[in-house]
């Protein structure tokens, strides 16, 4: 171990506040409303399921909130009967 | 078919959690498929604590009400492959969790692991005992300290009551696991020893892991110690820990007083 990784280690006080900043700023802005992930994900799985059926083991979401700016990926399999090809 | 494991101590604060990640990727690290899963409904923590607060998207009690299924509720570690966290919900209150679904998951996840560890939340209500209900083993994590091992009495009554197990008449496998030792207070008699507690409790040790700061370090960071700072005392005294989990036969050292000049210096082991 490097003297720069033995100072690098000291401070993981930072990293804690900077990981708690993001977390609690998400959860309070989040409190008086429904969690806006729970939210996109019934209302897109609404419109899907609209149109086709899907099974929920069809839809994949993963997330990734940073501090400026958050990724939900919505990875659904789709059955449709291909039209052009018929 | 995976070895249900409850983490649990009645006591809050004394080092459930930690275990839970610091075990659960113990036994990845050494080819195990872990689930870990929050029971703490409403204070989570175990998301915070292996660093995957920012990818939670689905959580226990949507799984036991079939708004989602397990494979989309689990969240797959980024450093061990073979690590998952099934998230307790924040926001929901501990009432949404019904015996019915958490045995629908448990069974589940049964199937897909080898190890389902269950973090306990504190006290000796509701929520303690479903995180209990199905377990084949408990894990009582225990600090030297009076009021600790009262607690922890008490939860081992309930482990031979009130587990499913118990009902059944099964043998349910009990360890004690003392956490935050801090050896110095121990030799200058401020702490009950490992022998008091042991003799109190009159239940197996799973193991010593010391008051470390490389503990705290680890949860800064988002990371179980053993991943962490693999090297430090309070991760090896977890990795052998794990191991006897898992049946080897582990000689235990007491931890000693170890602390060397380049500690004082920098204010930690030196790896
Ligand atoms: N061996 C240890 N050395 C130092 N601090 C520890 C140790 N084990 C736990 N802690 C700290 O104690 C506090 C409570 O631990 P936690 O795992 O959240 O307890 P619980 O889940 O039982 O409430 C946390 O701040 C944690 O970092
Ligand atoms: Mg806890």
């Amino acid at each position: 171990m490097s003297l720069l990784d033995i100072f690098k280690r000291r401070g993981s006080a930072p990293v804690a506040r900077e990981r708690l900043q993001v977390l609690l700023a998400y959860e309070r802005s989040n409190r008086q409303r429904p969690d806006l992930v729970a939210v996109l994900r019934e209302e897109i799985m609404a419109v899907i399921a609209k149109h086709v059926t899907v099974d929920q083991d069809d839809v994949q979401i993963t997330m990734e909130r940073g501090e400026t700016m958050s990724t939900l990926e919505i990875d659904i399999n789709i059955n449709i009967p291909n039209a052009a090809a018929a | 078919m995976a070895k249900v494991v409850v983490v649990t101590s009645g006591k809050g604060g004394v080092g459930k959690t930690t275990s839970t990640a610091a075990l659960g990727a113990a036994l990845a690290q050494s080819g195990k498929r872990v689930a870990v899963v929050d029971f703490d409904v409403g204070l989570r923590n175990l998301d915070l604590v292996m660093g995957a607060e920012r990818r939670v998207v689905f959580d226990l009690i949507n799984v036991t009400q079939g708004v989602a299924n397990l494979s989309q509720a689990l969240i797959r570690d980024k450093r061990i492959d073979s690590l998952f966290l099934l998230p307790a919900s924040q926001t929901r209150d501990k009432d949404a969790l019904s015996e019915e679904g958490v045995a629908k998951v448990i069974a589940e996840l049964r199937e897909k692991f080898d190890y389902v560890l269950c973090d306990s939340p504190a006290g000796i209500e509701r929520g303690a005992q479903l995180a209990m209900r199905f377990a084949d083993e408990a894990v009582i994590v225990t600090n030297p300290e009076v009021s600790s091992v009262r607690d922890s009495d008490r939860i081992i009554g309930l482990l031979d009551s009130r587990t499913l197990r118990a009902e059944k008449g099964e043998s349910l496998a009990k360890h004690v696991l003392i956490t935050r030792y801090d050896a110095a207070r121990a030799a200058r008699g401020e702490m009950l020893t490992i022998d008091d507690v042991l003799d109190i409790l009159s239940t197996p040790l799973l193991g010593i892991i010391p008051e470390n700061e490389g503990v705290l370090r680890s949860s800064n960071v988002g990371s179980p110690v053993t991943l962490n700072e693999p090297n430090n005392v309070a991760a090896r005294a977890y990795i052998e820990a794990a191991r006897r989990l898992q049946g080897e036969d582990v000689p235990l050292v007491l931890p000693a007083e170890r602390k060397g000049f380049l500690d004082r210096l920098f204010g930690r082991r030196a790896a």
